[in-house]
């Protein structure tokens, strides 16, 4: 599972040469999560309605390996937005993607855009 | 770029790295680690936890990805086989050559093998690395009984992982009693009676002679004459510093074994350092971890020129659990190093050895032993280390002050600042409170991740949960059981407030009484309170639930979920258990039969929860609600109508009272369970509230529960009819509902109920606080307002579009996979 690990790679928006159309905004449940699927990839999007604000990161905990993350609630610890995995209530900075808890690895996250009423996720490559 | 290599990736060549990257960040340094085995540094120190289930995976220290990040040149498989020190190089077996300015050696010890004759026979291990583990697994699958070669703290660990394999353990010691270095004679003994208990044959004073058998091991042969059968030995009797490649390129190393060092932990080449196991000091290698991670932190501390501590040896103190025994041995526990007296504690019904050893002038102390109750271990400890004076009656230190007092100058407060208190990262309290006072931390798991301590064994973490709540007192701030940043409340006042103020939701309840953007922490706590409060569909707010309340099911390993319809009582007809198995067998569901006499269906994708309970319900089947934190079920024995002893009729009142409770949100789960007589099949006495039927009516307990502490339930009243028993469990859940802390079952909320069960039984049945009827009344709401979760969900399209793991496609998630087990799935792997 290193493998599936890896294929998650922190995309910036500067450099982001796909934007890659996930669904309608009203598709998202407010203040909460979904998983979109993007080639092999799956991507947990949230709608952070309260801060008006969009985050994207890689749906798979890497605590346990698992396809979860857009199930996880969402919060702040201080400003920093982040998202807490069900399993084991790892948290997750929605910005930088850093574990906050100190004792597992960091995610990727992906810039998202609004355009139209759609929900864009931007890649690299 | 300084180029260090580091020889060795076991927990302290980690530790360097880990230290070095937190000092500088990797800056200026060119970092290449060799380890000869296939994988990252593990934890050494609970290997037997592999024995119980862990992983590989549980044990690495930090991931793959951790060295790449840090961009660390991590070669595991990889043996160093010279070192060349005229030309600062190293050389490993696949011939690669690496250039240092710096070299670490952290190369450890392997185990030492006495010399027996007969070692080399199949089913001879010893006990050290993860692949010693996997050989130990696999033979302990062909024999019935192994014996531990060595007492010592190793020797009981590898003790604990033959018993863990289901395999009659034994273990041998030379020395006459058990952990020679750490205990003395009646300590021993405990600890050998303890361990006896348990099934582990325990055999003193034998110096093993040969080995027995034909090629492979059929039992041992002692000096004494004497001999035991067994199929297995896994030797464990010592370890052995890895110091050939110094001794082979000229470093010099002590008659003992271990590389010789200075107080810098310098060998006698200015640029090669050694640390850990293999490192010997004044003659001296320390074995434990918390030493090799304080030289790891001085070679760190020299390399990026911070302030130097020379290493002037370490304390070899140590607390730990021994197949559930504690076990703790500090300072000087013999009392040899200097003239002494000792107080001891012995109880042998109990198996409670207590030993200090105190100065002859009676002012310090020195040392001691601690077996069976190690909770004062910490503040002995740190008596020793600082030399703090003695109370007056330095008794009390073991035996708990008597007479109602407090004991006496044994206090956090009086320990000085630099006193230490995580030894595996040497954090003092000084360190602690700095971070309390200076940077306002205010919760322990801050303080873990800001100071490290306590992420090691985590030994020190409840006193360092007793020094923050210590120094916010001193500091004048009110230590209040507030939920968490979000919420100056604790859960009873929020809940006062939510139903005062008539607040439904919890984005209205954040903007009112809270701040920031809310957390895991007060999301479940609010749902909770809110649907105690107004009973309204959880999952309109689905954001705010855990995953289990958000999909209405229990997530299971692989992100699939299990589903218990209710059974109440337990009583079912064939015809609706066939239902169960019909809708079982078409989505393909694991089944178990649960401790709470319900049937659970495990794997079921989070898209097939709605069809799986569209036919559920159309069978008459309600939500059993086991994903919240509500009533679970109400057990019961058979009762009178069909038992012989049967003085009530137990199913019929079980399921009348499940009925009443059912849907019922409260702080945590809460079990019942109704005994048909005083034979107690249903074991009423383990649950939230249990019944147990008299020739006059029931007598009602509650507040006991089983899991991880368990608890009997107490007696509130006895010999009560039905609806009188039923009014006293509804006043009694509704103050619990109201006034206990989130997530404390009723057994934890009564231990701290000031006035404990005298005065529950004041409020539920004297009604001393004059709130009998509104509770009765907010409990008659509840079943009002009860409706089934899942036939709302089933009935309403757009809560059912909620149930799909991929937003825009209509794809399963192919992560998903099983495995077969017995005819059944289970899921495949679990990272």
């Amino acid at each position: 599972m290193i493998t599936e690990l890896e294929k998650y790679k922190t995309a910036d928006t500067s450099k982001v040469s796909t934007w890659f159309k996930a669904a309608s905004v009203d598709a998202f449940p407010k203040n909460g999560g979904a998983c979109v699927k993007y080639k092999d990839l799956q991507i947990a999007v949230f709608n952070f309605t309260r801060r008006n604000e969009w985050y994207a990161c890689q749906n798979l905990c890497p605590h346990k390996m698992q396809m979860i993350l857009s199930r996880g609630m969402i919060g702040s610890a201080g400003e920093d937005p982040k998202v807490a995995c069900p399993f084991h209530k790892k948290t997750f900075s929605l910005k930088s993607g850093k574990n906050l808890n100190g004792d597992t690895c960091d995610i990727a996250t992906y810039p998202i855009k609004i355009e139209d009423g759609y929900v864009f996720v931007g890649f690299e490559k | 770029m300084t180029r260090i290599v580091v020889i060795g990736n076991g927990m302290v060549g980690y530790k360097f790295c880990e230290k070095l990257m937190a000092s500088t960040g990797g800056k200026d340094f060119q970092v290449t680690v060799f380890g000869e085995e296939p994988w990252p540094a593990y934890d050494r120190v609970h290997l037997s936890a592999y024995f119980s289930g862990s992983s590989a995976e549980d044990l690495i220290m930090a991931p793959r990805e951790w060295y790449r990040k840090n961009r660390i040149d991590l070669r595991t498989n990889e043996l160093i086989v010279k070192i060349d020190r005229d030309q600062k190089k190293v050389i490993s077996h696949t011939g690669a050559e690496v250039f240092y300015d710096k070299l670490v050696l952290a190369t450890g010890s392997g185990a030492f093998v006495p010399p027996v004759q007969g070692v080399e026979k199949k089913g001879v291990f010893v006990y050290r690395t993860l692949e010693d583990l996997d050989a130990i697994i696999d033979y302990g699958k062909k024999v019935k009984s192994a014996a531990v070669m060595g007492g010592g703290l190793l020797g009981l660990e590898a003790a604990k992982a033959v018993l863990d394999m289901g395999l009659k353990a034994h273990v041998i010691e030379f020395a006459p009693r058990l952990m020679p270095r750490q205990l003395d004679e009646s300590g021993s003994s405990i600890l050998k009676s303890k361990l006896e208990e348990l099934g582990i044959s325990i055999h003193l004073s034998k110096n093993t002679k040969q080995i027995h058998g034909n090629g492979k091991l059929t039992g041992l042969e002692f000096a004494d004459g004497t001999e035991l059968r067994v199929e297995m030995l896994v030797i464990s009797a010592g370890i052995k510093p890895r110091d050939e490649l110094a001794k082979a390129c000229g470093l010099k190393t002590a008659a003992r074994g271990g590389i010789l060092v200075n107080e810098f932990l310098q060998t006698n080449d200015e640029n090669i350092f050694a640390i850990g196991e293999v490192a010997s000091y004044e003659n001296m290698i320390y074995g434990l971890v918390a030493p090799g991670y304080e030289m790891a932190t001085q070679v760190v501390n020299q390399l990026v020129s911070h302030e130097i501590k020379p290493f002037m040896g370490f304390d070899m103190s140590t607390k730990l659990k021994l197949i559930g025994v504690d076990v703790a041995s500090f300072g000087d526990p013999f009392g040899e190093v200097e003239p002494s007296k000792a107080i001891v504690f012995e109880d042998k019904v109990k198996g409670l050895y207590k030993r200090i050893n105190i100065s002859t002038d009676g002012k310090r102390l020195i040392g001691g032993i601690l077996i069976g109750d190690a909770s004062a271990y910490n503040m002995l400890w740190q008596m020793v280390q600082n030399k703090m004076p003695l109370p007056p009656e330095p008794e009390d230190l073991i035996l708990g002050a008597r007479g109602g007092k407090e004991v006496a100058g044994a206090g956090l407060e009086s320990l000085p600042a630099d006193a230490q208190i995580c030894s595996c990262e040497n954090i003092t309290k000084g360190d602690i409170c700095n971070v309390i006072e200076k940077d306002g931390l205010a919760q322990l798991s801050e303080i873990k991740t800001c100071t490290k301590a306590g992420t090691g064994c985590g030994g020190c973490l409840p006193m360092v949960n007793d020094l923050l709540q210590l120094q916010l007192k001193s500091m004048g701030k009110q230590v209040k059981n507030v939920i968490c940043e979000h919420f100056e409340y604790s859960r009873q006042e929020l809940l006062d407030l939510v139903k005062v103020k008539g607040i439904k939701t919890y984005d209205f309840l954040l903007d009112k009484l809270g701040t920031g953007d809310g957390c895991e922490v007060c999301k479940p706590v609010v749902a909770s309170i809110l649907a105690s409060s107004w009973n309204e569909l959880v999952i309109k707010q689905d954001t705010i639930q855990d995953t289990n309340d958000r999909y209405l099911a229990n997530i299971q390993k692989g992100g699939t979920y299990s589903v218990v319809p209710r059974i109440p009582g337990g009583e079912i007809t064939p015809d609706k258990l066939i239902v169960i198995g019909q809708v079982a067998k078409k989505y393909r569901l694991y089944t178990k039969v649960t401790g709470g006499q319900r049937i659970d269906l495990f794997g079921a994708r989070v898209d097939q929860l709605p069809d799986i309970w569209e036919e559920l319900i159309e069978a008459g089947f309600e939500s059993g609600h086991a994903y919240g934190k509500s009533l679970r079920t109400v057990k019961s024995c058979v009762g009178s109508t069909w038992c012989r002893y049967g003085v009530q009729d137990a199913v019929s009142f079980a399921i009348r009272v499940e009925e009443r409770y059912k849907g019922l949100r409260s702080p945590h789960k809460l079990k019942g369970a109704v005994s048909g007589c005083i034979r107690e099949c249903a074991e009423a006495q383990s649950k939230d509230f249990g019944l147990i039927a008299t020739e006059k009516g029931w007598n009602l307990y509650v507040c006991g529960n089983g899991g991880s502490k368990p608890q009997h339930a107490k007696l509130l009243i006895n010999d009560v009819d039905s609806e009188t028993c039923i009014k006293y469990i509804d006043r009694f859940l509704m103050f619990y509902i109201k006034t206990a802390e989130p997530l404390t079952r009723t057994a934890t909320w009564l231990n701290k109920l000031e006035g404990g069960m005298d005065y529950l039984r004041d409020v539920v049945v004297n009604d001393c606080l004059g709130i009998g009827e509104e509770l009765e009344r907010e409990m008659g709401f509840m079943m009002e307002t009860y409706a089934c979760e899942w036939k709302e969900v089933v009935n309403n399209p757009e809560l059912r579009a909620k149930f799909k793991h991929f937003l825009n496609v209509e794809e399963e998630d192919p992560s998903v996979q099983f495995q077969e087990i017995r005819g059944q799935k289970i899921p495949a792997t679990w990272g």
